[in-house]
C-alpha cells in the first residue's frame, strides 16, 4: 500500500513539474468553451438576400422594407432583372433570391393570385430550410397585411421552446463540448503516459517492482483524474458565469457523473495504450480515431435522432453520447437520477469493461 | 536540393516502414469518410409527438390527423389534457406537444383565426428550430386547405371576401434533392484529411528532437530551408494522397456533385495543404514533446474545424468571430471547394482565397524556418 | 587560419547562474588523437557541443579544422563528423540507408557513397547485415557503425562523445582500432569519456573539473605533474575539493 502511495505521489510530482502540459490540459478546455460559446450557432442570421423587382411600387417598397428591417436578412442587391442571380450565387455573394412579378400593387387583392418566386442556395439543407421559413413567414405576413379587405384563414402556432426557450446556441453547445474535450484530452493523456513509459523502459522497472500491474495502471490515472476534476470544474465555471448555461439539477449529481465519465475516458485511454507499441500510434489513434466520431456521433452537434438507424447503433458505443446526454439532462432539465440511471448504468458498464480489458492487456504485453 | 532528395527518401522509408502508421494515415480517414458521411445531419425524421386535444372536433382532428399522416411525425401519445406532458418531455419520450385549446373550431369559424400550442424539446436546439419549421408548415398548409374547403356560409363575421392566397413558388439551387451527404462529404475529407496531416508534423520533429536524431541533423551542413522543405514535402505528397482517395470516394460512393473544374479544387488544396502542414511544424518547433505536440495540434485542430463552417454556418457567427475566421485557412479551402463543387464556382470567385491561403503558406514557412534554430543560444 | 584542428580560447558557456564551461584553453593538433575526461557533469558535453556548433559559446572563441567557429559555422560544419552519446543512427533504418542518408547530406557522390558503404561493411564486419535495421544489430556494433557514418564524407575533426558505453572491454578495443586508423589517416579526433583506461590511448588528454580543465598533456605529463602513479589517482587528486590542480 505504502509502495502505491508513493508511485502515486511521484506520477503527481511528475506531472506537476512538467508545467506546459499542466497549463495545457488545464486551460485548454476552457479556452475552447468559451469560443465555442461564443462563436459557435446553429441559428441563421444575417442572410444576404437579392430582390428582383421589375416594377417598384409601394407594395414592393413595404415588402423590401420589411426584410431589411428583420435583422435575420440584409438586401444584399436590387436589380429589375434576373441575370446577376446565376452568378451572385455561384459567388456565394448571395444566399437567397426573391423575385417579384410585374405590378404587384395592381396585382394584390384580384382573383388570381400573386406568384412570387423566393430561389434559396441549397447547398446546405438545413440552413435552406431554415431560411425559407423565415422569408416565408415574413412573406406570408406581408401579403396578409397588403391584401385590402379580407383575409384567409390563419391557424397561428404559438412556440414554446422547453429547456432552452431562447435557442441560446451555448447552453447546447457547452455541455456538449465538456464531453468531447473531456474524452480526447483524458483518453489522450494516458494512452500517451503509458506508452511513453513503455518506450522509455521505465515500465519494466515497475513491473520489477513490488506493485502489482493493475496498481501501476491505476496510480498512472490518479492523478490524471484530479486533473480532469479540475477542468471540469472551470468549464462549468466558465459556462455558469459567462453564458448563464443554467444548471436545474443537481450539482453533486453532476460532478459526480463527470467523475465517473472522466474514468471512462482514461479507461479508453488504458485501452489505446495496450494495442499500441509506441506514442505517436497511441497519439494518432487516440486523436485521429476519436475526433471525428466522438464530434459527430456523441449527439455533439448533430442530433442522434437524425443519424440513419445503423449509426444510431453505432453511436451507443461512444461513451460521450451517453455522458452528453446525461449532462444535458441535468443541465437543461434538471433530471435526477431517477431519469437518468440508465445511462449512468450504461457508462459504469462501458467504464468497467474498458478497465478490466485494458489492465488485463496491459498485464499481457509487459509481463 | 540533394540534401533535400535526401532527406525526402529516408522520411517516406520510415513511414512506409511503419505499418501501423500507414494503416493509420490511410485507414482512419477512409474508414471515417465512408461511415460518418452518413452521420453530419439535422433532418430529423418520425418526430415523436404527443397531442392534447381539449377541443375535440372535426376541425381539431383534422389538424392532427395532418400531423400523423406525414413523414415527418408520428403521434405517439393522445391526452386529454395537460397532465402528463411534462413528464413525457422529461422523458424524452415524445420531442413535440401539439396542444390544441379548447374552442379551436369555434374560433377558425367565427373569427377566422384560431392559435393552438407548440411545445418543443430545445434540449438539442438545432432539432427544435427544424421541427418548428415543420410544424408550421403542416398547420399553415391544413389552414389553407380549411381557408379553400370551409363553406363561406360558416364564416361569421371577421372573415371577408376570398382572397386569393399568394402563391410563392420556392426554389433550391445546388441541392434540390436535400442531400445531406453533398454537403458533408467534402466537409469530412478536409476535416480527415487536416487532422492527419497537422498530426503527423507537429509530433515529426518532435520525435527527432527526443530521440537525438535532430542534433545529429544539425551538425551537418544542412540548411534551415533544407530541414523545413525536407520535412513539408512527404507529408504534402501523402495528405495529398490522402485527399485524392476522399475525391474519388466522394464521387464513386457519394456521387457528390463536381459541377466546377477539378483543378481548380486541386489548386487549392495543394495551397492549403501547405499553409496546414506548415502549422503543423511550426507546432513541432515550439513544443519540447510529443506529448504537448500533440495537445497544442488537438487545441489547434478543434478550434479551426469548429470555427470553419465545416458544421455551422460561419455566417451564423457573431461579427467578431467571423473576423477572427478570416484567418482561418480551413474556412477559405472549406469555402472553395463548396463554390467550386457544388456551385460550380471559377476561377473569378475563389482567387482571392487562393492567394490568401498562399500568402499564409509563405509566411507560415517562413516563420517556421526562422523558428528553428541549428544552435541553442 | 589556425594551423591546428582544434583551437579553443577562454571558451566559455553559462546556463543563468551555472557557468558549466568555465574559460577553458586548448588545442588539438591535427592527426592527434585528443581525450576529454572528467567525472560527469564537469562540462565535457557542453564543452563538446560547443564545438560543433550545437551550442553558442557565452564568451570565448574557437577555430575547428581552422575556421572560426561563430563566424564560418557553415564551414566548419562541412568538415567536422560527430558521434553523440546517443550514436544518433535512425533506428528504423537500415544500415545502408543510415550510410546513403548521411553520406548525400554531406555530398558525397552517389559512386563514392556505393564504395565506401561497402568498405564500412568489411571493415566492422556487417557485410550480412547491411539490409538489417540498425534496432536490431547489437550495440557493440552500432557504435561502430555510427563511428563509420561520421567519417564518412572524410572529416577534418570527428568529435566522439563517450562513444564506448555499455560494451565490454574487447568490444571497446575494437572500437579504438578504428579510431587509431583514423588518426594515422590524418583525421583529427577529440574524444569524451570517463574510462580511465582509454585515456591512456591518446596521444594527450585533459582532464576537466567543475567545467575548467584541471590538467592537460600527455597521460605520463600528466601524472607526473599532479603527483600520481595511475590515471586513477590523478582523477581522484584532482576532483578532491581543495586539491591543489596543476594545469
Amino acid at each position: 500500500m505504502r509502495a502505491f502511495l508513493g508511485f502515486v505521489r511521484k506520477e503527481t510530482l511528475h506531472l506537476l513539474r512538467d508545467r506546459q502540459t499542466l497549463a495545457i490540459l488545464i486551460l485548454f478546455p476552457v479556452v475552447q468553451v468559451l469560443i465555442f460559446g461564443f462563436a459557435v450557432r446553429t441559428d441563421v442570421r444575417d442572410i444576404a438576400i437579392a430582390i428582383v423587382d421589375p416594377t417598384p411600387d409601394v407594395a414592393t417598397i413595404e415588402l423590401r422594407d420589411r426584410i431589411a428591417a428583420s435583422d435575420r436578412f440584409h438586401i444584399a442587391a436590387v436589380s429589375p432583372s434576373a441575370d446577376e442571380l446565376d452568378l451572385q450565387f455561384r459567388e456565394g455573394s448571395v444566399r437567397q433570391a426573391l423575385v417579384l412579378p410585374r405590378d404587384v400593387e395592381r396585382k394584390i387583392g384580384r382573383a388570381d393570385s400573386l406568384q412570387l418566386q423566393l430561389i434559396t442556395d441549397g447547398s446546405d439543407p438545413n440552413t435552406a430550410g431554415i431560411m425559407m421559413g423565415y422569408a416565408t413567414a415574413i412573406l406570408q405576413r406581408w401579403y396578409r397585411d397588403a391584401v385590402p379587405a379580407g383575409r384567409s384563414l390563419q391557424i397561428e402556432p404559438q412556440v414554446r421552446m422547453r429547456y432552452n426557450p431562447t435557442l441560446e446556441s451555448a447552453h447546447l453547445f457547452v455541455p456538449g463540448l465538456v464531453a468531447f474535450v473531456l474524452t480526447i484530452i483524458s483518453a489522450l493523456m494516458t494512452a500517451i503516459s503509458i506508452t511513453r513509459e513503455k518506450e522509455t523502459g521505465t515500465m519494466e522497472m515497475l513491473l520489477v517492482s513490488p506493485i502489482r500491474p493493475t496498481a501501476i495502471v491505476a496510480g498512472k490515472v490518479i492523478p490524471y483524474i484530479v486533473l480532469g476534476f479540475v477542468s471540469v470544474l472551470l468549464v462549468l465555471v466558465a459556462a455558469r458565469t459567462v453564458f448563464g448555461v443554467p444548471l436545474r439539477g443537481s450539482l453533486v449529481l453532476l460532478l459526480a457523473e463527470s467523475l465517473l465519465y472522466i474514468v471512462t475516458a482514461l479507461a479508453l485511454g488504458i485501452m489505446i495504450s495496450t494495442k499500441v507499441p509506441n506514442q505517436r500510434t497511441a497519439m494518432i489513434a487516440a486523436l485521429a480515431g476519436l475526433m471525428m466520431p466522438t464530434l459527430l456521433l456523441s449527439g455533439f452537434i448533430f442530433p442522434i435522432d437524425s443519424l440513419p438507424v445503423v449509426l444510431q447503433w453505432l453511436s451507443n458505443l461512444v461513451p460521450a453520447r451517453w455522458f452528453l446526454t446525461i449532462v444535458r439532462g441535468i443541465m437543461l432539465k434538471g433530471a435526477g437520477l431517477v431519469t437518468l440511471w440508465q445511462e449512468t448504468l450504461i457508462l459504469v458498464g462501458m467504464t468497467l469493461f474498458l478497465l478490466i480489458k485494458g489492465s488485463r492487456g496491459l498485464a499481457i504485453r509487459l509481463g | 536540393m540533394r540534401t533535400v532528395f535526401f532527406l525526402v527518401r529516408k522520411e517516406f522509408l520510415q513511414i512506409f516502414r511503419d505499418r501501423t502508421t500507414v494503416f493509420q494515415i490511410f485507414m482512419i480517414p477512409i474508414v471515417q469518410l465512408l461511415v460518418l458521411a452518413n452521420a453530419a445531419t439535422f433532418e430529423v425524421k418520425r418526430v415523436a409527438m404527443l397531442v392534447v386535444d381539449e377541443d375535440r372536433t372535426t376541425i381539431s382532428t383534422g389538424l392532427m390527423q395532418r400531423f400523423g399522416a406525414g413523414k415527418q411525425f408520428r403521434i405517439v401519445r393522445y391526452l386529454p389534457s395537460d397532465a402528463g406532458v411534462d413528464q413525457a418531455l422529461l422523458d424524452r419520450e415524445v420531442t413535440a406537444v401539439l396542444h390544441i385549446p379548447r374552442h379551436f373550431e369555434e374560433d377558425l369559424v367565427r373569427r377566422g383565426r384560431a392559435a393552438v400550442q407548440l411545445v418543443l424539446n430545445a434540449e438539442e436546439g438545432a432539432t427544435a428550430g427544424i421541427v418548428q419549421s415543420y410544424a408550421s408548415s403542416i398547420i399553415a398548409a391544413y389552414a389553407s386547405e380549411l381557408d379553400r374547403t370551409l363553406p363561406s356560409t360558416l364564416r361569421g363575421q371577421g372573415a371577408g371576401p376570398r382572397v386569393a392566397p399568394l402563391d410563392l413558388r420556392t426554389q433550391r439551387w445546388f441541392n434540390p434533392t436535400r442531400n445531406y451527404k453533398y454537403w458533408m462529404v467534402p466537409a469530412l475529407m478536409v476535416s480527415l484529411t487536416t487532422i492527419i496531416g497537422l498530426l503527423l508534423t507537429a509530433q515529426n520533429i518532435t520525435r527527432e528532437n527526443e530521440l537525438g536524431t535532430l542534433e545529429q541533423l544539425n551538425v551537418t551542413p544542412m540548411t534551415k530551408v533544407q530541414f523545413i522543405a525536407a520535412k513539408l514535402i512527404p507529408f504534402w505528397i501523402l495528405s495529398m494522397v490522402i485527399f485524392s482517395i476522399g475525391l474519388a470516394i466522394g464521387k464513386l460512393v457519394f456521387d457528390i456533385p463536381m459541377r466546377g473544374s477539378l483543378l481548380l479544387v486541386y489548386l487549392a488544396a495543394a495551397v492549403y495543404l501547405i499553409v496546414v502542414l506548415g502549422m503543423g511544424l511550426g507546432i513541432s518547433t515550439i513544443t519540447r514533446t510529443q506529448q504537448q505536440s500533440m495537445f497544442v495540434a488537438f487545441f489547434v485542430t478543434l478550434i479551426f474545424l469548429l470555427m470553419s463552417g465545416l458544421f455551422t454556418p460561419v455566417d451564423s457567427m457573431p461579427d467578431w468571430a467571423q473576423r477572427v475566421a478570416e484567418a482561418n485557412p480551413v474556412k477559405h479551402f472549406v469555402s472553395i471547394m463548396r463554390a467550386v463543387l457544388m456551385r460550380g464556382a471559377g476561377l473569378e470567385t475563389v482567387a482571392k482565397p487562393i492567394i490568401g491561403l498562399g500568402i499564409a503558406g509563405i509566411v507560415v514557412l517562413a516563420l517556421a524556418v526562422m523558428r528553428y534554430r541549428k544552435s541553442v543560444a | 587560419m589556425s594551423d591546428y584542428a582544434i583551437d579553443a580560447h577562454e571558451l566559455t558557456r553559462r546556463f543563468g547562474s551555472f557557468t558549466a564551461v568555465d574559460a577553458i584553453t586548448f588545442n588539438v593538433e591535427q592527426g592527434e588523437v585528443f581525450g576529454f575526461l572528467g567525472a560527469n557533469g564537469a562540462g565535457k558535453t557542453t564543452a563538446i557541443r560547443m564545438l560543433i556548433g550545437a551550442l553558442e559559446p557565452t564568451s570565448g572563441s574557437a577555430t575547428v579544422a581552422g575556421y572560426d567557429l561563430k563566424t564560418q559555422a557553415d564551414q566548419v560544419r562541412r568538415r567536422i563528423g560527430y558521434m553523440s552519446q546517443k550514436f544518433s543512427l535512425y533506428e528504423d533504418l537500415t544500415v545502408r540507408e543510415n550510410i546513403t542518408l548521411y553520406g548525400g547530406i554531406y555530398g558525397v557522390s552517389d559512386k563514392d557513397i556505393a564504395t565506401r558503404t561497402g568498405d564500412i561493411l568489411t571493415r566492422i564486419g556487417l557485410e550480412h547485415a547491411g539490409d538489417d535495421l540498425v534496432r536490431d544489430i547489437p550495440l557493440g556494433w552500432k557504435q561502430q557503425l555510427a563511428f563509420c557514418v561520421a567519417l564518412l564524407h572524410r572529416p577534418a575533426v570527428v568529435f566522439l562523445d563517450e562513444p564506448t558505453g555499455g560494451v565490454d572491454p574487447i568490444t571497446r578495443r575494437r572500437f579504438w582500432e578504428l579510431i587509431y586508423e583514423a588518426g594515422a589517416a590524418g583525421t583529427s579526433v577529440l574524444v569524451t569519456t570517463h574510462y580511465l583506461d582509454e585515456a591512456e590511448y591518446c596521444r594527450r588528454i585533459s582532464i576537466m573539473v567543475n567545467g575548467a580543465i584541471a590538467a592537460m598533456g600527455t597521460p605520463s605529463e600528466v601524472r607526473k605533474a599532479v603527483g600520481a602513479e595511475t590515471l586513477d589517482e590523478v582523477f581522484l587528486k584532482l576532483t578532491r575539493p581543495g586539491s591543489g590542480a596543476a594545469a
